[in-house]
């Protein structure tokens, strides 16, 4: 048996089926409670003041006038931190609460807390704050070039090359084999700059906190996030404070997508507590949900690849620079690693150049940084394809990655499903059906590498032989669902006998942030094996009633039973047996489990979709879209599917319409979301999920992450659909219907 | 400025309270009544997170004033099941997994109450369009549209 006693191929009895949701009722009822329904007695309402300017020295401010308002209870600027902590303030703060300049159109300057919100916004227009307006940069291309405005000094990275201006903090390379040979060899190259526009994750809950602190050091934080581990460390870190004395209290949370993993309001609301000596609560409003929190990155790419008439891909280079806002990230290392994942190649070799620009610090958004490069490289197969008179998922197949394969960015595959799910593509009846006029079909990968981490899981058993599963990560998808089908799965016991709960900081060990699709994995682990731990004990309470070895007992469908025939004679003792008597048998009995979870395996997934665009409009609607995806094993295919279909449409809507729009003056033009357009329902066709199960050799059920491979193939899907209806390559995202009308109109032109 | 004095009906109580004159029905709603399961999303009309029924009609309560709401009857989310009893449209989103992070579900299911009182027997279209006021980021739609008309088809007996 393999070290972590896999048991995939096992009959599962709970795993598969697709029950009701703890959190169910609650939200349909409208009782849950998200990060604005909290109210306590004496509680304040806080207000930010932000800067109107994209890039500016703050010369003063001056809140007296606001702090003389009635009703105003405490004001704060970034004096206020200072006491907090001798250290130079970190990147987190300064986003949080701008210092010595105001480094993007919507950086926080100021806050107020009052009696309710319309006393704190009245304050916000009696704070005078004097700026030297600095010049600005938003665009990447324009933020490398030497001369460019430089946005924050001292990031650059001691391996950048020469030849950039101080914007450019970070490279990063990766691949292997021999380019010049691998492109020599190919009868066909095709190379294309491409360019993406930021998007936002777009949860439909702004970012929302309630704070209270006390002059002792002790506060209570209630938020919504993907992870209150990190918001309590980076919180803590801020505020000078010992984690013991930070308790941060997850809401259900309304969306996240990697946008709330990170903090953007809650040192603001605890230094306003803490000034005012009230408990305060502080909710982001739309506009400074776009303005002030992460979107992506933009990007500006260069790709080029070669293939034999024959369809083998003889070499792959990327070039990619993407911007992330006004301080350094790691998103285009992750571009880089992943643009060829889904390919086997010879030679391959990927650069990537962080920016630094007049724009909001970029977060997470599923899958950070593939869908950008993954875009640019499936749009070039696809051409390469459509110019060789090739059919483009067997192209796919002929060069995939799989198992043995060594990556682009340096690991071995062990068992991955991409071909399988290619093949998938290949024999449904979506790939062959016809085409009318103005359609095109396109398809693309997708890949993710997925994440495991820190991760603890408390198990209880209850006297009355239920369960308890007590996780540390908020749940963004039904993933309570999937922890008590695993818990219950593993224990022999129906799922209806478990109840999952997301604790506080206090009640659990570190865990790692909802993010990596790493919850169903590594807290599906951590479960399965604190059921393990709980099952052990059980079985040693089982041994000392029936007055046998402990080895001598075994555990079957919800009981224990003795382990052979040479054990004794004994009825099998089911858990509420057991549980009953836990009591006079040692006392509670509980499993737990704590590992920095390894063994996520990879994702990948391949879409088609189906386009018609009207040529007089420049307008294009989805009219098929199918999703195909290696889910390893689905514990709740509901909510596999869901995460299929909820990452497709994301994409679509960055592919179609979605775009951070800065005018000359640096300010965002479409912070709200009826400029700023997501998806709607009348936009879009069902979307077919088809879920394939190639079990991850690194999780006992085979399960593997699938929460953001599904953003990543719909950018270059769509744009491969497009560029065929219309017989136009298009290399530049969002296909808004002016640009696509634009360049029908050219084409016309030209003839 | 004074306060106003409103008389309301919601979910069938009567309800008094008093606003600001510029302090939205949502605000009301949510800060005064604590009436939570309305969500705002956008506080511009865009989202549809806040949609109540106002004397019938379907709206979005941040576009309302507090003061407008005076001898009007308002219906929330939490004014759709019955006691123990879930609306057939709250059960199928269960059946359906027709919800993942579910904040834009109370306006949703509202909305979707609302088409099925004018057309109990709506098409895939007739009800994408319906919808297409109330923003989900989660889902794409899919098992959204598919609960809808599973309710519908239920309701029809």
């Amino acid at each position: 048996m393999s070290p972590l006693d896999n048991t995939y191929e096992k009959q599962f009895k709970v795993i598969g089926t697709r029950p009701p949701r703890p959190d169910g009722i609650e939200k349909v009822t409208g009782k849950a409670q998200y990060g604005a329904d909290l109210y306590v007695p004496d509680m304040l309402y806080a207000k930010i003041l932000r800067s109107p300017h994209p890039h500016a020295k703050i010369i003063s401010i001056d809140t007296s006038e606001a702090e003389k308002l009635d009703g105003v209870k405490a004001v704060i600027t970034s004096k206020d931190f200072s006491k907090f902590s001798e250290n130079k303030p970190s990147d987190t703060l300064v986003n949080c609460i701008a210092h010595e300049k105001a480094l993007y159109d919507g950086h926080c300057v100021a806050a107020v807390a009052a009696l309710s919100n319309t006393i704190a916004k009245s304050a916000l227009k009696l704070i005078n704050v004097e700026y030297e307006i600095l010049p600005h940069v938003t665009d990447v291309d324009e933020a490398m070039k030497t001369d460019s405005p430089i946005v924050n000094k001292g990031y650059v990275l001691e391996n950048v090359p020469k030849g950039f201006s101080e914007n450019v903090t970070s490279y990063y390379e990766f691949g292997h084999g021999d380019l010049d040979n691998g492109f020599n060899n190919a009868d066909l190259i095709v190379e294309r700059t491409f360019k993406t526009e930021a998007a936002h994750q777009g949860y439909i809950e702004p970012h929302a906190c309630l704070a209270s602190m006390t002059p002792d050091g002790k506060a209570d934080l209630w938020c919504c996030t993907q992870g209150h581990y990190n918001v309590r460390a980076l919180c803590a870190d801020i505020m000078g404070m010992e984690s013991s004395q930070l308790r941060v209290t997850p809401s259900e949370i309304g969306g996240g997508f990697g946008g709330k993993t990170t903090i953007f309001i809650e040192p603001i609301a605890l230094a306003l507590s803490l000034k005012s000596g009230k408990p305060v609560k502080l909710v982001m409003t739309r506009d400074e949900v776009f303005k002030a929190t992460g979107p992506t990155v933009s990007s500006s790419m260069d790709v080029k690849i070669g293939m034999t008439k024959d369809g083998i891909i003889t070499a792959g280079e990327a070039h990619l620079r993407y911007q992330g806002g006004a301080f350094p990230n790691g998103t285009v290392e992750m571009g880089a690693q992943s643009a060829f994942a889904a390919y086997d190649l010879k030679a391959v070799r990927t650069k990537g150049w962080n920016v630094l620009t007049n724009r909001p610090k970029q977060a997470a958004y599923r899958a950070p940084g593939a869908p950008q490069a993954i875009y640019a490289v499936e749009s070039v197969v696809d051409e390469l394809c459509q110019k060789l008179n090739l059919d483009p998922l067997e192209i796919r197949i002929k060069n995939a990655a799989k198992k043995g394969t060594k990556s682009s960015y340096g690991p071995t595959f062990d068992d991955i499903g991409l071909i399988a799910t290619l093949e998938a593509a290949q024999k449904h009846p979506h790939y062959l059906a016809p085409l009318a006029e103005n359609q095109g079909r396109g398809l693309s990968c997708g890949f993710w590498f997925n994440f495991g981490g820190d991760t603890c899981v408390t198990l209880n058993v209850n006297f009355d032989g239920t369960i308890g599963v007590t996780e540390g990560n908020p749940d963004i998808g039904g993933s309570r669902a999937s922890i008590s089908q695993m818990a219950a799965e593993e224990l022999g016991i129906s799922y209806d006998k478990v109840r999952t709960i997301i604790a506080d900081t206090n009640s659990l060990g570190h865990n790692e942030v909802t993010d990596g699709s790493r919850v169903t994995f590594a807290v599906g682990l951590a479960t399965i094996k604190a059921a393990r731990a709980a099952i052990k004990e059980m079985c040693k309470r089982a041994s000392l009633i029936w007055g046998i070895d402990e080895d001598a007992v075994r555990w079957e469908n919800g009981s224990a039973i003795p382990a052979g025939p040479n054990a004794g004679q004994f009825d099998p003792m089911s858990i509420e047996e057991i549980a009953a008597l836990s009591s006079q048998t040692g006392g509670p009995i509980a499993g737990h489990h704590e590992v920095n979870a390894e063994g996520a395996g990879v994702s990948f997934g391949v879409h088609l979709a189906d386009v018609e665009v009207d040529k007089e409009t420049g307008s294009t609607k989805v009219i098929r879209y199918t999703v195909f995806q290696d889910a390893g094993k689905a514990i709740h295919p509901s909510y596999v599917e869901g995460q299929m279909q909820g990452g497709a449409v994301q994409g679509i809507g960055w592919a179609l319409n979605e775009e951070y729009i800065y005018g000359k003056d640096g300010r965002l033009q479409n912070a709200g979301f009826l400029d700023y357009r997501i998806p709607v329902a009348s936009d879009l066709p069902m979307i077919e999920p088809v879920i394939l199960e190639i079990p991850n050799p690194g999780h006992p059920y085979g399960v593997r992450g699938v929460g953001e491979t599904s953003i990543v193939p719909p950018l270059a899907a769509i744009n491969n659909a497009v560029s065929r209806a219309t017989n136009i390559r298009f290399s530049e995202l969002p296909l808004s219907p002016p640009k696509v009308l634009s360049s029908l109109k050219k084409e016309l032109k030209d003839g | 400025m004074s306060q106003v004095h409103i008389k309301t009906k919601i979910n069938g109580d009567n309800i008094e309270f008093l606003c600001d004159p510029e302090e939205t029905l949502l605000d009301i709603l949510r800060d005064k009544l604590h009436l939570t399961g309305t969500k705002e999303g956008c506080g511009t009309g865009d989202c549809g997170a806040c949609s109540i029924t106002l004397d019938g009609k379907l709206v979005c309560s941040c576009l309302v004033l507090g003061a407008e709401a005076d001898n009007s009857e308002i219906s929330t989310i939490e004014g759709m099941s019955n006691g123990e009893k879930l609306h057939p449209l709250q059960q199928k989103f269960l059946d359906h997994a027709a919800l993942q992070c579910g904040v834009c579900t109370p306006g949703i299911l509202v909305a979707a109450k609302s088409l099925l009182e004018k057309n109990p027997d709506p098409t895939e279209s007739e009800v994408r369009y319906w919808l297409a006021g109330n923003l989900c980021r989660c889902t794409g739609y899919d098992k959204i549209i598919k609960a809808v008309l599973d309710a519908a088809k239920e309701m029809r007996g």
